[in-house]
This record gives structure tokens, sequence and C-alpha cells, in this order.
């Protein structure tokens, strides 16, 4: 395995060009935009899970001084297109999804009307005149109750609330049963959790009747795919659509897909002929953008005598909400395709269901289809108990070697340039396997003390290259006549650093300082086509379409200088800003002079070469690219409070070759972070009857810079097959994390003989598992 | 509803404008005078994204009335980094090219990768800002309890809390480690 040497810029820890505007207060986030004649909005929400409007009076609030119109599925839904996304546009498992609720309510938080005032402030005042009465009826609140035999129908156009069911059951696996000397069962729940980007959603609509247009700012992860939502929804001719952010206050995947509460108030805005901005508050977000996680998954596992692992079986139901956004049990299929993970699991069978409740729609969060990772780490740690070996034993026994490469899953899926088996003994070594085994013995038998070690180990597909349009990115590479460079993308970073990591490639492709590139992104009228930000693509398909543009100008530019020379243009270099004859670095011409002549002094060009200096190329990444890491923690667990303290955090990992190691550090560290707030703290909770409960920060806790312990985190730099030899990065840390601390916290209970099943982990459940133990 | 006429000083200028009397602060500073740099995450006190500086102490500008600010004195982020020309509140490299001057705690939170997606950042340097006048070289137990009432979804702390530990040498008169833009090891 060879370690990839750091370029010029890429493998730098170049710090971000973001960062100047965002310390100071100059950053243009999308309730910053202000236009002339703007009006604010505010939504009249749902405040029952499920039931039919009797009654809906808007006279009250359109009578409020300052009011400009109050908006009801009358006046928008007849008009409104399609409100899907692009990938799912077709598919026949689509909720039923319409601009503003109609004749009745399916979850607490659905729109049911906008008011639209001089002043935000004003709208909410007209919201509380709507009056807005709901007849209730039975409410389903969970998965398994949605799918019982008699269940209230969350949609009454379908006949059930399976919205989605994959079995993919092979005869290997039940031979494999039938010879396993230990066949292990377990069911996981993994409960309900949100997002939350310190941003909420937001749009400023501006539509313009003159002229046809109509031009959105927005809080979004992927401007093109926005554009073509918004296009089909409010029927303006794609051209006529501009979609623009300039800076995104996080996403994690909610802001992936356009969803319905910015289609309504660009439908809104088009209606009045206006410039409309909605900002979401904070209730809003936590009740009614999306929710995420919501599993409920049996695994089964098949092991020989000596804990090899011989077959799985997986049944994995997700919760949708009423409209979820993206495919229904688009993550159940995955969990159960991707289960084997960084294991020899040589027969693998599931069945993969989804279905409708009446709560907020479900949506991506990074890793949307984690559970995978979460059930396969915690049933590894299970089987390892009921077999009597040690967690990490059992790992080691089963884990893919680099030697058995390329190895294929059962699924079908070619695993190669990955190196699981040494991020998890540089994992395990890191955290000092052996001797915390001994001290937490000693600290138990002396002092009744709880220590725990969990690992989570896995496989992370990453840039699915099959997946149209989400496998594709395309950039502008344009040297201006003064010889800087404008790079535009498709992409809409929102925390990742994009502006520096992309200029980083081109420069280094270029052969010029990287302070002579500027990255525009996040303008639909500006950049070309492109993917967006998510599903960890941006180094894969982003940096090797950046790569592939900046080549074909750096082919240009030395043909152009070549002609300047009398030299060939194979034996030309860029250099640090100068073209030069490879061997003979004092036979050279400026690239800023190659530049010039390009635009402002054409008759030096050869005869018939093109004028200008830029060029757009896309990449489309393989159907997949794997990227691995392996996690380890040591946790306290105080049999007096309930309270888990992480001792220490470990991440192995293998991104490929790195753009920016310390941006890299930061996307994993805050997946972790996510991911441990997950596992402890966060837990978004409905009543019986589809109420939410945690509607504040207050209710809904995310951890604080004292919850997250240092993260200790090493690399392993294998490089992908791709030119840039990169793998994804942005999901890792937080479909690693949850299952490491749930290993944990059940290796310290195990010491009592307790086991904990009901998450997140907090005080409660702990000390409820203690009790059931008799401890 | 009637309007107030609100007078107080911001950034080191006086600055007057109409509130409601139910205006916060954080709004008053948004749509009235302008200046975005104060975001508002939660509106209900817990973030700390809104911070700012209140006759020198940090506050929530969401929890604040802005007709309770009048006669205050109230900085901001934008008035936390030297504008040019103006009052130098620690600038260490006023004449950087292009990226405008960055006051310590900015310089250490670029620095140490204490940002993702920003939205959080300016409360957390101001926060950051007036826990270190209070508390000029904390204990790291001291860091994670002044950082503790603000929330970062990007970050997992790791940069914020480096970044607080470098401002500290910084303002004691260390130099910056790196330029910006420049690798670092
Ligand atoms: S917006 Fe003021 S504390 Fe969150
Ligand atoms: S940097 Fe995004 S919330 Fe802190």
């Amino acid at each position: 395995m060879s370690t990839p040497v750091a370029g010029r810029f890429v493998g730098q820890s170049v710090l971000r060009r973001e960062d100047p505007r965002l310390l100071t207060g100059r950053g243009t986030y999308v309730d910053d935009i202000t236009v002339a004649g703007l009006v604010h909005a505010a939504f009249v929400r749902s405040h029952v899970a499920a039931g039919r409007i009797t009654h809906l009076d808007i006279a009250a609030a359109r009578a409020l001084d300052g009011v400009v119109a109050v908006i009801t599925a009358a006046d928008l839904n007849a008009g409104a297109g399609s409100l899907q996304p692009t990938i799912q546009l077709h598919d026949p498992s689509n909720a039923p999804l319409r601009a503003l609720a109609d004749g009745d309510v399916r979850f607490v938080g659905e729109p049911v009307a906008v008011v639209i005032a001089r002043s935000r402030a004003i709208a909410e005042d007209g919201c509380d005149l709507v009056a807005l009465d709901i007849d209730p009826s039975a409410a389903v609140v969970d998965p398994e109750a949605a799918l019982a035999p008699g269940a209230p129908l969350v949609h009454r156009e379908r006949d059930s609330n399976l919205a989605q069911e994959m079995p993919v059951l092979l005869p290997q696996y039940d031979e494999a049963k039938a010879r396993a000397a230990h066949v292990v069962r377990a069911t996981f729940r993994q409960h309900r959790q949100t997002p939350s980007p310190m941003e909420t959603r937001g749009i400023v609509a501006i539509a313009n009747p003159a002229s046809g247009e109509l031009h959105c700012h927005l809080s979004t992860q992927n401007p093109h795919e926005a554009r073509l939502v918004l296009a089909r929804a409010t029927g303006t001719p794609e051209h006529l659509v501009r979609v623009t952010a300039r800076d995104v206050g996080g996403g994690f995947g909610q802001k992936f897909m356009l969803q319905r509460d910015e289609i309504v108030i660009a439908l809104a805005a088009k209606h009045l002929g206006r410039a409309v901005k909605w900002i979401e508050d904070r209730r809003e977000n936590l009740i009614a953008s999306t929710h995420a996680r919501t599993d409920v998954t049996t695994v089964e596992l098949a092991l020989d005598a000596d804990g090899h692992m011989l077959g799985a079986f997986v049944d994995e139901l997700e919760d949708a909400g009423a409209f979820p956004v993206g495919a229904a049990g688009g993550a159940a299929s995955a969990v159960g395709a991707f289960f084997p993970g960084a294991y020899r699991i040589p027969a693998l069978s599931w069945i993969a269901r989804a279905a409708w409740t009446n709560t907020c729609p479900r949506g991506a969060y990074r890793g949307p289809w984690m559970m995978e990772t979460v059930c396969r780490e915690q049933m590894v740690d299970v089987a390892a108990r009921a077999i009597g070996l040690d967690p990490l034993e059992l790992r080691r026994r089963n884990v893919i070697a680099t030697t058995e490469l390329p190895y294929t899953t059962p699924m079908g899926m070619t695993y190669e340039a990955i190196t699981p088996a040494e991020t998890l003994e540089q994992a395990a070594a890191a955290i000092g396997h052996d001797a915390f085994r001994t001290e937490q013995q000693r600290a138990f038998v002396a002092e009744g003390r709880l220590l725990g070690v969990g690992y989570s180990l896995y496989v992370e597909p990453c840039a699915m290259g099959s997946m149209d349009p989400l496998g594709t990115e395309s950039a502008t590479v344009r040297v201006q006549p003064s010889g800087t460079v404008l790079v535009s993308l498709g992409s809409g970073s929102h925390g990742q650093g994009l502006e520096t990591t992309m200029a980083q490639v081109v420069a280094e492709e270029l052969g010029i300082d990287v302070d002579q590139v500027v990255v525009v992104q996040g303008d639909t009228d500006v950049a070309p086509y492109g993917r967006g930000t998510g599903g960890s693509g941006s180094a894969i398909i982003g940096a090797n379409a950046c790569r592939a543009a900046s080549a074909v100008v750096r082919d240009r530019t030395c043909e152009i200088a070549a002609h300047l020379m009398e030299a060939a243009p194979g034996d030309l270099e860029v250099v640090d800003g100068e073209v030069r004859v490879k061997g003979t670095p004092t036979r050279s011409v400026a690239w800023t002079e190659v530049a010039r002549v390009a635009y402002h002094d054409t008759a030096r060009l050869a005869a018939g070469a093109r004028r200008g200096l830029e060029a757009t190329e896309s990449y489309t990444a393989p159907p997949v690219t794997f990227a691995n890491a392996c996690h380890a923690v040591t946790v306290e667990v105080d049999a007096r409070t309930g309270i888990t303290t992480i001792l220490r955090y470990v991440v192995s990992e293998d991104c490929g070759r790195m753009i920016n190691p310390m941006i890299v550090d930061g996307q994993i560290a805050g997946g972790v972070a996510q991911g441990i707030g997950g596992a402890l703290y966060e837990h978004v909770v409905y009543d019986g009857d589809g109420n939410p409960l945690t509607t504040t920060f207050m209710d809904y806790l995310l951890p604080t810079a004292s919850e997250i312990p240092a993260i200790e985190i090493h690399h392993i730099e294998t490089p992908a097959n791709n030119p840039g030899g990169h793998k994804g990065v942005g999901e890792g840390g937080a479909i690693g994390s949850p299952a490491a601390v749930f290993n944990a916290v059940a290796d310290a209970l195990a010491l009592v003989g307790a086991e904990v099943r009901d998450q997140p982990l907090g005080p409660r459940q702990i000390l409820a598992a203690l009790t059931a133990a008799g401890h | 509803m009637a309007d107030h006429d609100v007078a107080l000083t911001v950034n080191g200028e006086p600055r007057r404008g109409r509130a409601e009397a139910r205006t916060t602060l954080a709004d008053f500073l948004r749509d009235e005078l302008g200046l975005t740099g104060t975001h508002l995450a939660c509106e209900h006190g817990v973030c700390g994204s809104c911070t700012v500086l209140f006759d020198g102490d940090a506050v929530r500008a969401c929890l604040l009335f802005a007709v309770q600010a009048a006669g205050h004195e109230v900085v901001t982020i934008e008035g936390i980094a030297p504008a040019p020309g103006g009052p130098d509140r620690g600038a260490l490299d006023p004449g950087a090219p292009d990226r405008g001057a960055l006051g310590p705690v900015q310089q250490a939170f670029m620095e140490c990768h204490g940002l993702q997606c920003g939205f959080c950042t300016p409360g957390f340097v101001v926060s950051v800002s007036a826990f270190l006048d209070e508390c000029s070289d904390p204990t790291d137990a001291q860091i994670l309890d002044g950082l503790s009432g603000n929330l970062c979804r990007c970050t997992g702390y790791q940069g914020i809390v480096a970044a607080v530990r470098r401002a500290v040498e910084l303002r004691s008169g260390a130099l910056p480690a790196a330029e910006p833009s420049e690798s670092r090891p």
C-alpha cells in the first residue's frame, strides 16, 4: 500500500478562504438577503397528526393591517406541477404529496395555509387569526403499528401504510444457517433524530411577472436540483428559474432535496407576482422539516463453532413519516444490501420495508442508511458475548484482509483499495485494548466501577456514480485575461469548504498559485449543471471534474505557449505560474502572458487557434467508491446516576488521498459529534397521538463542547481507483460513532449482566437497565 | 403597534432606529440597522448564535428587546473585527491583503478550523472574546465551561476548543502560526 505524496496544494491543510467573511459577520446566508418590496411569510400548520379539516376561515387574518395575502390549498394546489425530486419523479411508491394540506392533515406541522405580510411579526399575527378546525382521527405514530392489520391509513389514496417492500431471500443463507454452530438473533431500534443544521431552511423567492423570471435565494445543498423542482412545480421554464445560495449554514442531508415548504413559497411568490421571504423558525425545523434514523431492525447471524460468520439475515423496517423526502425505503434497502460491511459474510438474505406514519417526513441525514452499521456492529458484540469471545477478537476473525481484495460481497459489490483490518488494528492499538481490559477488570473488582470499550467498523459506499443525476459533476475552468482563474461548479457547499479545496485541486493541476484561483458555486446562472453537495461525493466527483477541466486548460495553455516559444507542446510543463520547457527552465513564458495573448494579443496565436482559454468538463464516478474506518471508544457508566462519560474516542479511517487534511479531520469530528449526540442525548419524541414533544433546543438536546471528548483521528491513505485517488469522508463520522458508543456502554453494563436496548442511552434508560438486572 | 425611537451605540458609533416594543434586539440589529452578522438559530435563548456584547457583557440578542438597549453600548460581530481605519481592537495584521483584518479570536478560529458552515461562528467569536476578557489564561475545564453556552452542529467542537487555546497565545502576543491561505504542517 503506497502512501500518496502530498502535492504543492493537494494534501496540504490550506486555510479556508471562506473563513474571513464568515468570521467577521460578512457572510451572506439566505436571511441576510433583502430586496425592494419584499414581503414575509409564515405558515399555519396542522396541530393534530391526522384528521379532517372541518373549518378554515381566513377572513380575519386577511383583514389585519399589514397582511398582503392569505393563501390556502384552494389558491395553489390545482396550479402546482410535480413537487417531487428529479430522482423519484416517476417512483410509484411516492406518497401523495400536495402543496398545502387539502381537506385533511397527515402530521403535526403539515402546512395548511400561508400568511404573507409586510413583516414576519405581522405574518405570525395573521396566522393566529386564521380559524382552523380539525376533526381528529386515529393516528399511527410507530412503523410497526402502521403495518398491523386494521391500522388507520396515513394516505386514504393508498390501500395500506406499506410504502415499500423489497425482499431478497436467498437459499444460500438457509443453507448457512442449517450448518451453523451458533445462530444469534436480536432486534435493534434506532430512535428518531433530526439533522438540526444551525441555520434553518429558508427562501427568498422573487417572481417577476413582467419577465417571467423566478429567482430564488435558498438555503440549499443542491442548487440545480432545486431549480428543476421549482421549474416543474411553478410551471416556469427551467431557463427562467435561477437559484442562488452564497453561504449555507449546514444541511447534513436535510437541504439536499427541496421540500414542499420552500416550493409553496415560490408558488406564492408567483401567485402574487412579488418577492416573498420565508425563514423557518426552530420549532418548525424540529417538527416539520425532516426527521431521520427511526429504524427497527432484526438481525440473525449464523456462525460456525470458531466464530466465523457463515451468513446473515436482516429484517429492516424504516419509518418513512407521512411524506418522505427522497425515496421511501431508499434507506431500508441499502441497510440490507450493505449489511456485510467489513466482514466476510458469504451468505445474505434481507427484507427491507418502509411504512408511512403520521409523523414528520423522513429525510436524508448524514449516512441515511447507517442503520446497517448501527445494527451490524451491535450484533457483532451481542454475538461475541453469546459465544464467549471478546468483540475485538470476533471482529479479527471475520474482517476482510487486504490480501483478499478484490473481494465481492454476496450482493455483488466489489471492494478494492480498502483497509478494514488495518483500521481495526490501528484503532485497537491506539485505544490500548489489552491494557484497557486489565484496567476495566481492576476498576470493577476493586471499586465497582463500570468501564466499557466499544468498536464500530464499517465500509462506506460513497459517490454513487450510477445514480443519475447524482453521479456526475461538471466544472468550468475559465482563465481570465489577467491570468486569474474562475472555477464554477454545480456544488452546494454548506460547510465543507469547497471554495478552498476545489481551488487547491485546480491550482495543483494548472501549476499556478492557489490564490490565483477563485471558486464560484451555488448559482445556477453561473455554474454548469451539477449534482450538488451530498452523499460523500464532492472529493470524488467534484474534484475529478475540476481535474478534467483543468487538464484541458493546461493542455491548451501549453499549446499556446509552445507556439510562442516555438517548442513542442508535449515538452512543456507549468510550474509556479511559468510555462517552461521540461529540463530547460530558462526557456519559459509566464502563465499570465499566455492568458493575455489568448484574449488580447490573438494575432500571436497559431493560425486557426481558438481565442480565449477555458474548458468545461464533467466527471462521472464509478458505480460506487468505498471508504472505510474503525471507531473505538471507552466509557464509564455511573451506576448511581446512569450518566455515561466518554473517556477516549479514536477514529482510524481511510478516505483515500486527502485534498485538505484539516478539512478531512473537521468532517470526521463533526460527524462523530452528531453520532455521540444521537447515541446519548438527541431524541425526537412523539406522544401516542402523534404530538411532537421536543419542539425547542431545551427538549431536543444537541451536545455542547462539554459533552464531546477530544477525538483522536488516525489516517491510512489508500488511493481509490479514480484520477485523484479520493474517497468520500463527509458522512463516515456519523455512520461509525453511534454503534461504537452503544457497544461501549453495553460492554460496561455486561459487567453486571445488564442489557440496554432502549435509546438514546440517557440516564433513565441506563438506570432502568441496571434495575432490571437487579443492580 | 406603536413604534419606539431607539438610540444606542453600536460598534462604537451612535445609531438610531425604530422598533416595536416586541422587536428583539437581534431583529433590530439585523433588520433595522442592517447588521446581519448576528445570527438567529433558535430564538429561544439556547444556541448562543445571536450573542452580542452589551455594555461589555456577552448577552443573547434574541432574549432582549430593542427598547431595552436604548442608551446602551452594543458590539456585534461586525465590530469585533477592527474596521479598516477604525479603532483597533487588537488586530494582528491590519494590512493583510484582501482578507480584511482579523482579531486574535477570529485568527485563531481560522488557523484551527474552528468553523465549517460559519452560522454559529459570530456567536462563538463574540462569546469567546468576552470570555477571554474575563479569563485571560483559562484551564481546559474553564474553556469547556466557557463554550458550553453556544451550540455548533458542524465542527464537533474540536477546532473551536483548539481555537480558544490558540487565541490565548495570540492575545498574549505570540505571532500568527500561518498567514491566511498558506499551508501549515
Ligand atoms: S438565537 Fe438567541 S440563543 Fe439561539
Ligand atoms: S460551523 Fe456550522 S454550526 Fe458551527
